[in-house]
């Protein structure tokens, strides 16, 4: 294998990592939202799974992409608005909270799949018009006449860079667009003022339960962007239980990356890389070890997320009053 | 202002607060009746009251936490609606929690423009920030530095930001609400200096208290609340520390206690190199040594936070010690031979924990099985594995009243009793088994005056009686009232040892703040 081909898969294999990590990037930034504000948010996993079969199911219906993005949307701020009901106005225990919305979306699409589609759950193959397909940014011919270099950087541009779906790139935006709203705005700071301190900010006249309402719409957002990417632009249909643990992965990475948005991304990347990884080893026979149980790889993004955040995230710095509902004047 | 007001009473200015007939009543209590005060602008108004006299309700009313059942508020002399924070911060009302209402992992600067960033980017109403807090700084004495962040700044300098926090939102009306409680003596002093200079510069101070002391120190006028009742104003000139006291309990109060001499005998509780470290092993308490003896009070002052916690913890039982060791008694305590709290207490140690809630009682439990909590394995308590409802029924019949816990009802649950009433109900747990060595920390936080002294009674009895006494306070009075020596505490070291006899508070503000006696004249 020459050294521009061994470069191409390692590229193909950076591409792959970009699919895999983009609703764990969403989802990791919804996550940052919701736990920034002080509310635990373990429903990542159901609002993108929500979403998901609402995205399916709105592009089959109505052949429009866009749609189902709206509709996905609106099903995942439905959920997130739910979650804060229970947890901000009526001060229920956010983990249960969460777990509810879980094995609701769990149980919910595939129920409604089942009944409307009669396809055991699944949501019919979408045709390409109803999906989000990849953009092909302009070719770039004299990238691959550098000379010495050219043969490496023209796959990073039309592999890694070009072609991916408008929603990779919007998970891709998310990223700062989220540092610099929690970071650089007013309501950012009070965002964070709320998950910290509530009585703080209360006192400073900011509503506590606002402000979460606010972190729970903006996580059922992403969560929205997150589900349908998973369903009609990184697929061609909703499959039952399709996020696969995908929002506790990027609950994890959000934890992992201490609550800040880049390193979350990192976080949600490396184990996007995992993931791609697995699919790529499966089948492949390593020299010495022979070929790896495929159980074995497809379990590796979920290992090291034991092993990370068990080992290696240190002292973690979670924001001060996450977990606990805010009663005034105590 | 300056228009010509026919129907108001001839006046140079209305009053900066002024309060008709505040009623509020949460369930069946009725925390404020019938309120009224006027606060003088300018001036430096104190309200003081005995816990749960309603003053932090009537506060929390002004600052628009509460509403008020009915009453009308007036602020400048314009009838004025306050339904939330926000209102209150409008009128130019400012207020100083006893707990500071700062954001630990924010900024000074972040924390001051927190609510009034002034749009919805940061970065402009930051640099207006900057300016305005170094006018301020200059203005009032405040000096800040705006990039430090909350959590490495001492209590007296977070206190000093939330002054700015009110200043910069325009307040011209600040409220304090306890604020001496974590301070040393000598930053209260310099907070009283900074009450000063605020009312020079024509702002109107209300300070909430129960230290009289304080009242006497700093204050124009000073209101008194009772039960929910606003039942006198004075001006402080006009008026002394035993009057006030009269006025909050209703009756007289003894404000010294009646210490009797005695002679200390044995050594009953010493402690040798002793270091104690933290979870994250941190050294809370380090390389200490002191003896208690019987009959002997020695007082542990100090700032919350200097190691005394631990220290105690550690002579409970509940924590080994690291290094050094620990005698109770005959029990010897050390790393390699760690002791557990009923080990301690077989050997005739009581405890009194520093905080109640979370260590001394179980707030769900009735008052009599409080009463038996760490002695329940005592054979008067059972028949044979089983605990004996009679005689616990019994022992809390007997103890209750004994100990002026009130009500004295045994099925009563703790939690429904007030902070005085819990904590005469531990101290009489521990007290009646006639303790040899009784280690207590803050018995009389949170307690009413009147309890106060029954407490204060109380220890003093057992000292009479023979019990070697270790006692932590955060109130330097309490300490200097009671105790026969004087250790003081800072970053879990001991400072010095002084006699209580003689001791000058100015003195020992000083060691509180770390500073060794030498050092002193030397500075």
């Amino acid at each position: 294998m020459s050294a521009a081909e061994f470069w191409l898969l390692f590229v193909l294999l950076l591409d792959a990592t970009l699919r895999v990590s983009t609703p764990l990037m969403l989802a990791a930034m919804a996550g940052l939202f919701s736990e920034r504000s002080g509310v635990v948010d373990i429903s990542l996993e159901g609002k993108m799974l929500g979403a998901a079969f609402a995205a399916g199911a709105t592009a089959y219906a109505t052949g429009s992409p866009w749609l189902g993005l709206a509709v996905a949307i609106a099903v995942s701020c439905f959920m997130g608005g739910l979650h804060a009901f229970a947890t901000v106005t009526h001060r229920g225990d956010q983990m249960i909270s969460g777990l509810a919305a879980n094995m609701l979306a769990a149980g919910l699409t595939v129920t409604l799949g089942i009944a409307w589609f009669q396809q055991g759950g699944d949501t019919p193959p979408l045709p390409a018009e109803a999906r989000f397909s990849p953009l092909n940014f302009p070719e770039l011919a004299f990238l691959a006449d550098i000379p010495l270099l050219g043969p490496y950087l023209a796959p990073v541009y039309t592999e890694l860079l070009s072609g991916h779906n408008l929603l990779v790139y919007v998970a891709l935006a998310a990223v700062p667009l989220t540092a610099w709203v929690l970071m650089r705005t007013r309501f950012g700071m009070r965002l964070r003022a709320v998950g910290e301190a509530p009585s703080a900010a209360d006192t400073a006249g900011i509503s506590v339960a606002a402000m979460r309402y606010q972190a729970q719409l903006i996580a059922g957002l992403l969560c929205g962007v997150a589900g349908c990417y998973l369903a009609i632009a990184h697929s061609a249909n909703f499959v039952p239980h399709m996020t696969a643990g995908k929002g506790f992965i990027a609950l994890a990475a959000m934890i992992f990356g201490k609550w800040r948005p880049k390193q979350a991304m990192y976080a949600c990347l490396l184990f996007g890389f995992f993931e791609a990884l697995a699919a790529r080893l499966q089948g492949v026979e390593i020299a010495y070890i022979g070929q790896l149980p495929s159980n074995l790889i497809t379990a590796l993004p979920y290992i090291l997320t034991v092993i990370l955040l068990a080992g290696f995230i240190g002292k973690a710095t979670a924001p001060a009053a996450i977990g606990t509902p805010y009663v005034k004047g105590r | 202002m300056n228009q010509p007001a026919a129907a108001s009473p001839p006046r140079d200015a209305a009053p900066a607060i002024e309060l008709k007939g505040i009623c509020k009543a949460f369930g069946p209590v009725q925390a404020n009746q019938d309120v009224s005060l006027s606060v003088e602008a300018g001036s430096i108004h104190g309200i003081v009251g005995e816990n749960g006299a309603g003053k932090s309700t009537l506060m929390s009313i002004l600052y628009g936490f509460y509403e008020a059942d009915s009453g009308s508020i007036e602020v400048k002399g314009k009838p004025a609606a306050i339904e939330d924070s926000a209102d209150a911060i409008g009128l130019g009302i400012g207020m100083v929690h006893q707990h500071f209402m700062l954001v630990p992992v924010f900024s000074v600067l972040e924390n001051v423009m927190l609510g009034v960033e002034g749009g919805a980017l940061l970065a402009p109403g930051k640099r207006r920030a900057r300016k305005e807090i170094a006018r301020i700084g200059e203005d009032y004495g405040l000096k800040l530095d705006p990039d430090e962040l909350i959590e490495n700044l001492p209590v007296g300098v977070r206190q000093r930001v939330e002054i700015v926090k009110a200043l910069y939102r325009g307040a011209e009306i600040l409220i304090l609400d306890e604020p001496t409680g974590v301070l040393t003596p000598q930053e209260a002093d310099a907070l009283f200096d900074i009450l000063r200079t605020l009312k020079e510069r024509g702002e109107t101070v209300i300070l909430i208290t129960h230290k009289l002391r304080e009242i006497m120190a700093v204050t124009d006028r000073v209101s008194v609340m009772r039960g929910g009742k606003l039942v006198a104003t004075r001006e402080t000139a006009a008026t002394n520390p035993a009057e006030l006291a009269e006025l909050m309990v209703g009756r007289k109060v003894l404000l010294q206690v009646d210490k009797q001499p005695r002679e200390p005998a044995e050594v009953r509780l010493a402690a040798e190199g002793l270091t104690v470290v933290d979870g994250q092993g941190v050294e809370r308490v380090k390389d200490v040594s002191f003896s208690v003896r019987a009959g002997e009070i020695v007082g542990v002052a100090g700032v919350s936070g200097n190691g005394q916690d631990f220290l105690l913890e550690a002579l409970a039982g509940i924590r080994a010690p690291a290094r050094g060791t620990i005698s109770i008694l005959d029990l010897q305590i050390s790393p390699e031979r760690p002791a557990d709290p009923a080990e301690v207490r077989r050997h005739g140690a009581g405890h009194v924990p520093e905080d109640r809630h979370a260590m001394g009682l179980v707030m769900n439990y009735t008052a009599e099985h409080s009463l038996m909590l760490g002695y329940h394995r005592h054979p008067r308590f059972r028949r044979s594995w089983l605990l004996d409802a009679g005689a616990i029924r019994r022992h809390a019949a007997r103890v209750l009243p004994e100990y002026d816990v009130r009500p004295a009802e045994p099925r009563l649950r703790s939690a429904d009793f007030s902070g005085g009433n819990q904590q005469k109900i531990v101290l009489a747990r521990e007290m009646d088994e006639h303790p040899q060595v009784l280690l207590v920390g803050q018995p009389t936080r949170g307690v009413d005056i009147g309890a106060i002294e029954a407490i204060h009674r109380r220890i003093l009895a057992l000292r009479l009686a023979g019990c070697a006494i270790l006692l932590v306070s955060f109130e330097l009075d309490e300490i200097m009232s009671l105790a026969d020596r004087i250790i003081v505490m800072n970053a879990g070291e001991i400072v010095g040892t002084v006699a209580a006899e003689g001791a000058d508070d100015h003195e020992l503000g000083l060691m509180m703040a770390g500073i060794r006696p030498g050092e002193q004249k030397a500075a």
